[in-house]
This record gives C-alpha cells, structure tokens and sequence, in this order.
C-alpha cells in the first residue's frame, strides 16, 4: 500500500510539474533571458540592460505604462462602485425566483466573447451609432456626435468587461452575512451610512478583494478594448507588447515590455492583498 | 438597507431605479447588436433599412450570409477544434490536480499550490508571448542543433492549444476540487472494504461522485477557450479561431455580417452554458 501511495503521488505529480514547468515557469524564464539580451550583430547577442534602459528613458513608453496602470486603478474602482449596490440589492434584497434571475441576467453577458461585447458598444458609441442618433432625434445636438475614440468610451468598456467577476464573488460574500447582525446595527441606532461602513464593507472584504484583483488584472491585460474602443491617445501597454512582437519584431524589447507588465500587475495584486489583510489561496476559492 | 429595515420611499424607489438602469446597461450592447443583424443595409447602424434574413443565409453579393461565408465557417470550426482539445486536456490535467492536492502531503505543496493559482493573476497576453518565445527558442535550438524543422513549435493551432490550456487547467482545477473536498471518503473506504483496489474504488465511487463537476469543468474550458482572445492572438498562425478572424475584419470595418455571427455565438453560449446548469440540477 506505501508503495502504491508513492507511485499514486508520482503519477499525480508529473502532469502538474509538466505543465507548470513548460508552460508557466520555462517560457517566463526564457523571456527573462530574451529581455535582458541586446542584438549586437546578425545573430550575435551579448547580456546588457538595453532594453529595460530603452523603457525607462523613452517618454512615450514609461507614460504609456503609468497611464495603463492608472486607467485600470480607476477601472476597478469604478467597478466596484457601480457593482456594490447590485450585489447588495441581489445578496439582501430580492428574494426567491427574482434573486436567481437576476443573478442569472448579472452572467449572461459574459457567455459571449468579449469581442461581441465591444462591437456592441462601438455600434451605440459611434458618428453613425444609436446614441448618436438618438440625441439628434431629440434635438439636444445638431449634427453626429463621435463618442467613440477616446478615454471615456474605453473605461465604459472596461468596467462593462469585467462586472460579473465584481459582482460575483461580492454577491457570494455579502449572501453569508446574517440580516441579525445588519438589524442589531440599526437597533444600536446606526445610519444606513454607517452600516454599511462597518458591518457591510468589512465583512465582504474577502469578496472585495479577489473581485478587484480578477478587474485589475483583466484591465490591465485588456488588448481588445483599449484598440477598439480608446483613441488615438489612449495607448495601452499591451498595445505596445503586440507591436513590438508583431509588428516591429523587436522580441529583445516586447520580452522586456513583457516583463514589466508582470512586475507591475504582480506588485499591485500583492499590495490590495496586504492592504486588504487577505491571500492569493484565499481569495481563488 | 434590508427588508426587514423600513426605508423611506424615495430611497426604495432611487435604489430600484439603479438596479434597473444597471441592467439596461448590461443588455443594451448585447441587443443593438442581436438587432442589427435583421437590418436591410451594408452597415450594422442606422437608418433602419427593413427587416433581411439575408446576413444569414444571403448567397449573393454583397450580402454573403455566414453560413454562406467560408472563412468565417472555417474560424468556427478551427475555434471547435481548439476548444475541444483544450477543454479535454485540462480537465483530464484538473482532475489529476484536484486528487494530488486534496489526498496528498508532499514537500513543497504550499509552494506548489500557489504556483498552480499563478496562471490566474498572470496578463493573458504575458502568458502568450512568454509561450511564443520559449518554442522559438526551442525550434531554433532543434533545428540549429539536430536539424529537425518541428512544425508544431511555430505560431499555430498547437502553439494556441498549449497557450490557452497553461491557464483554463487552472480553473478547471479549481471547479472540480471544490467538488472533491465535499466527499466523503467512508464511500470510497467501503468500496476497498467490499474488496474493490484503489482504482477500481476510484473508478466507480469517486469519479461518478465528480461527474457534475467534470462536465461542468469541461463546460467552463470550453467557453473560455472559444472566448479567448489575448493569449491567442500572441499565438496564432495561419489558422485563426473565430476571436481573431472577426477581430481582423471589425478593424477593416464591420458589416452587419457580424452582427449575425456574434447573434449565433450569444445563442451557441447561453445554450451551452443552460446546459451546464440543466445537467448541474439534474445531479
């Protein structure tokens, strides 16, 4: 039976090791290994920090990286803000058969590919769009108006994407709290206001958190959005990687870009842990 | 805040308000586009030009309806393919996760548990192109070292495979190991004790036990691959999935075509995924 045991572990073991090993941990230290090489000659490569030296004094690249970060900071809290009350009213509020509907209707959207989600706003956002025409028909402006192309269009994308992974687990921790407690606030004479900031918000934290994490992370990943939906002005990190693999087949470079994109998105998923006071075990499950 | 809890009026009536503009704002994209499939016109907005079944199965000129379409035909079913073989593999990777860390104590299974997570919070886009330079890397190698041309290490339907499965295992993992860790291994100890070997207990206590969860698994892979975009687009070669080939023809500028194409997809997921949950009652 040990032996069995032993043997049943190896077998388990070989297909997580396989897959993590060259799929995760291999390719991102080969792309490490790529980033930090500087193309000297035909095919001749020598080590040096060039790239990362490139990111930090070209202007267009370090603001286009901060502006990313910010955009998707602000994109997860617009998220959360506009997601909370849904939650609630879902958690607390509705009961029975409208409960489950709207819970259902919360996931609907996203059954469909993201791609099917920006062409719809880009077919309500457009000169030619419904918006657009609406306004018209309404006489509140005179000619087509673009609403397309810029900041705005893109972060009503982005919070759009990304509300169900918001709503969800928010949903799931505001359902395990008891009504007792919300009533025992009111019966101690709390205003809805402080309710909520004490009793409500610290105990969906856990929901909080991993909810932001998911927006964060697919915020900042985002390639279709920002392209589709953004303008001239509104580059995105990820916009930048692509081009200098695709385009310019600068991979030196777009590895280094790369890597970045991981450092940063790494360090703020690890900073709304702390602040947050939870894990990355926790917050999956 | 909760019913229990009187609330004036106006309050009651501003907070439904909300509820109900957030999901007009969640089904309005949705629909626009489900609508101007039906329009009589080279372009998916207004005026409407009347009511065409013709950007489905048109044959003529310049209104070729998708199913008359060949390279949208052909993105669908590189997108079937890919999804098959990814929802396959990760649950077969999932499940033999799910038994490793629910039944095992090892050195390092912390450590390892939480790199099994890390797929999740790396940009999808980092995954595909740190694929995309390690086959390189291993391509060139072979082919510098051994002389061997391997086709499937270059950007392609393998390449966008491998990419997509590095990440969906990890969710798969995650479903089906929240079903294993409700168990009750008396079941399985009662099976050995009837004279069953561990497989055979296995085999037909523990895995019909998982079934929901296999299938529910292979669902959720399943979606998320036909869906994927960023790791596949680092990816992708001559052969693109669905994503990628309406991708490129919304950036020549779109056609109600698409809006016909995108309508089936809404209807191919929201049946797949009423499936899903059918079957997840039914157990």
């Amino acid at each position: 039976m040990r032996a069995g045991a032993k043997l049943g572990l190896f077998l388990l073991l070989t297909p997580l090791l396989l897959w993590l090993g060259l799929l995760i941990i291999i390719p991102h230290i080969d792309m490490f290994l790529v980033s930090i090489r500087e193309r000297i000659g035909v095919g001749q490569y020598q080590t040096s920090p060039a790239n990362y030296l490139t990111f930090l004094t070209e202007p267009l690249y370090l603001v286009t990286f901060m502006r990313t970060a910010f955009m998707s900071i602000l994109a997860t809290l617009l998220t959360l803000v506009i997601g909370f009350p849904v939650a609630f009213y879902i958690a607390k509020i509705a009961k029975g058969r409208l409960q489950s509907a709207l819970f259902l209707l919360c996931l609907v959207p996203f059954w469909v590919s993201e791609l099917v989600r920006t062409f719809g706003w880009m077919i309500l956002l457009r000169e030619t769009g419904i918006f657009s025409n609406l306004l018209q028909w309404l006489g509140l402006v005179d000619g087509p108006v673009e609403m397309l192309y810029n900041d705005v269009a893109m972060i009503v994308g982005l919070v759009y994407t990304s509300m169900l992974f918001m709503v969800v687990p928010l949903v799931t921790t505001i359902e395990s709290l008891d009504d007792s407690i919300i009533e025992a606030g009111y019966d101690l004479g709390g205003s809805n206001l402080s309710i909520l900031r004490e009793i409500v918000i610290p105990h969906a934290m856990p929901g909080i958190a991993s909810g932001s994490i998911v927006v964060f992370m697919l915020s900042l990943g985002n390639y279709l959005t920002p392209t589709m939906l953004g303008g001239k002005d509104s580059l995105w990190f990820t916009e930048l990687i692509y081009s200098q693999f695709i385009v310019r087949f600068n991979w030196e470079l777009g590895a280094a870009f790369g890597f970045m994109l991981l450092i940063l998105s790494s360090l703020i998923v690890w900073a709304m842990l702390k602040l947050t006071g939870q894990t990355l075990e926790k917050t999956m499950t | 805040m909760i019913p229990s809890i009187r609330q004036p009026l106006s309050l009651t009536l501003i907070y439904r308000a909300y509820i109900v503009l957030f999901f007009v704002y969640l089904a309005l994209p949705l629909l626009v586009v489900s609508i101007f499939a039906f329009n009589d016109s080279l372009f998916p907005s207004l005026p409407w030009e009347g009511f065409t079944l013709a950007w489905f199965f048109g044959d003529e000129r310049p209104m070729i309806g998708v199913f008359n379409e060949r390279p949208i035909m052909r993105a669908l079913s590189n997108s079937g393919f890919i999804a098959v073989f990814v929802s396959a593999l990760s649950v077969c990777v999932g499940t033999t996760n799910a038994f490793l860390f629910n039944r095992y104590e090892f050195p390092l299974r912390g450590l390892l548990y939480v790199l099994m997570l890390l797929p999740l919070v790396i940009p999808g886009i980092v995954l595909g192109i740190s694929i995309l330079v390690f086959s390189s890397t291993l391509a060139n190698g072979l082919e510098d070292g051994l002389g061997w041309d391997i086709y499937a290490l270059r950007p392609g339907l393998t390449l966008v495979i491998l990419g997509q499965f590095s990440f969906i295992t990890t969710i798969v993992t995650l479903v089906i190991s929240a079903r294993l860790q409700k168990f009750d291994r008396s079941l399985e100890e009662a099976a050995l004790n009837l004279g069953a070997g561990p497989l055979t207990a296995v085999r037909t206590v523990t895995i019909p036990y998982l079934l929901p969860a296999l299938v529910g698994g292979f669902g959720v892979a399943f979606l998320m691959s036909f869906e994927n975009f960023n790791t596949t687009l680092m990816l992708v070669g001559s052969e693109a999935p669905l994503t990628i080939a309406m991708f490129d023809r919304l950036k020549e500028g779109s056609t109600p075509l698409l809006n016909a194409v995108s309508l089936l997809l809404m209807l191919g997921s929201s049946g797949l995924a009423l499936l899903m949950i059918l079957f997840q009652r039914k157990a």
